[in-house]
């Protein structure tokens, strides 16, 4: 295994005014090759207009096992969630 | 030939010279489809593949129709035989290691991208158009068929090893770039095409550049194999790809989707 390339998470904007959003992963030696393999593997069908890579080690990420204390206590909190307003069509997706 | 070259034909065997070295290469790279060491790698080949596959079309679509005989670019491309090819001998070459198929590809590559700038300017629209399309994709083959092999030639000593070794393989094949003849002579007095022997001097820093990112050692011999450009003197490679690539054409003439 030591001789495998780092695994780098792949996150692309498909179009300007949108959000980056990570549509997968792949192994490149650097962070150049990253985002050259990004363009060959992630966008060959004019998918985006920018590429981040980020090295997938260099993720910090919650544990499943959290997954009690950190979501369920906001379950029970109706009041937080903004369903009760009339969002103008004007606004778009939000 | 050279008796009676009207301009008509000298265009005719430029434009096969443009669209043989895009599908032989391009036949080649396939090759590795499937099979390169890594998945990422294998993508990317592809697409280069299906880069070159692209511009062939383009090529020799334009060929047949300054022909004017009726024939198309698959015509072109799946009915002639080793004899009437005019690609380079460089492009026919096997594939080999993955490092021998990424130095051919550079070499290529880095006289396919100073070619195109060049016929982006050439007095033939048609021409200009196709190279203006075509040099987007090639500045990128380009960036990474440099960038793998830098980072191969200055990698590990095996790495470095094999690297050198394709570079002295390959290094007598890219002579015959810079050669012109006849046809030559006519696109440039045409203002269609550049002289050949003009992109030496770009081509020679360029390659210098990279080849001393890659730590490798540029061999100073200047013999370069000739003939493939003008079909005089195919390598045996060539037949090899076309008993492959026509096949299906041979066995059932007419074969359509």
């Amino acid at each position: 295994m030591k001789n495998e390339w780092p695994l780098w998470e792949v996150f692309i904007r498909g179009q300007h005014g949108m959000s980056h959003r990570h549509v997968g992963s792949l192994h490149a030696p650097d962070a150049e090759m990253a985002i050259k393999n990004a363009r060959d593997v992630y966008t060959r069908r004019n998918e985006g207009v920018s590429i981040w890579v980020v090295e997938a080690a260099h993720i910090a990420a919650s544990s499943p096992s959290d997954k009690g204390p950190l979501y369920e206590p906001s379950n029970s909190k109706v009041y937080r969630h903004p369903t009760f307003f009339d969002i103008p069509e004007d606004v778009g997706a939000m | 030939m050279a008796d009676k070259l009207n301009k008509n034909d000298a265009l005719f065997q430029f434009l096969l010279r443009l669209g043989d070295n895009t599908l032989v290469l391009g036949h080649r790279v396939s090759e590795w489809c499937g099979h390169s060491p890594v998945l990422e790698e294998d993508i990317a080949l592809a697409n280069t593949a299906l880069d070159m596959i692209g511009q062939t079309q383009f090529w020799l679509g334009l060929a047949g129709e300054v022909e004017g005989k009726g024939r198309t670019a698959d015509n072109l491309a799946f009915l002639r035989d080793v004899w009437d090819f005019r690609n380079l001998l460089l492009v026919e070459q096997p594939n080999g290691d993955f490092g021998q198929t990424m130095m051919r590809q550079f070499l290529f590559d880095a006289w396919h991208s100073i070619m195109l700038g060049r016929l982006m300017k050439s007095s033939d629209q048609r021409i200009a158009d196709i190279a203006e399309k075509a040099s987007k994709e090639v500045a990128y083959h380009l960036e990474r068929s440099a960038d793998t092999v830098a980072g191969l030639g200055d990698g590990t000593e095996e790495s470095h090893a094999k690297m050198q070794t394709a570079l002295d393989l390959l290094w007598p094949y890219i002579g015959e770039m810079f050669v012109g003849d006849e046809v030559d002579a006519e696109m440039v007095k045409a203002g269609v095409a550049p002289d050949p022997a003009s992109l030496r001097d770009e081509y020679d820093a360029l390659v210098g550049r990279v080849l001393a990112d890659a730590t490798l050692t540029t061999p100073d011999s200047k013999f370069a194999h000739k003939g493939g450009k003008t079909g005089m003197r195919h390598s045996e490679h060539l037949g090899h790809i076309l008993t492959q690539m026509q096949w299906l054409q041979r066995a059932y003439p007419g074969a359509t989707w």
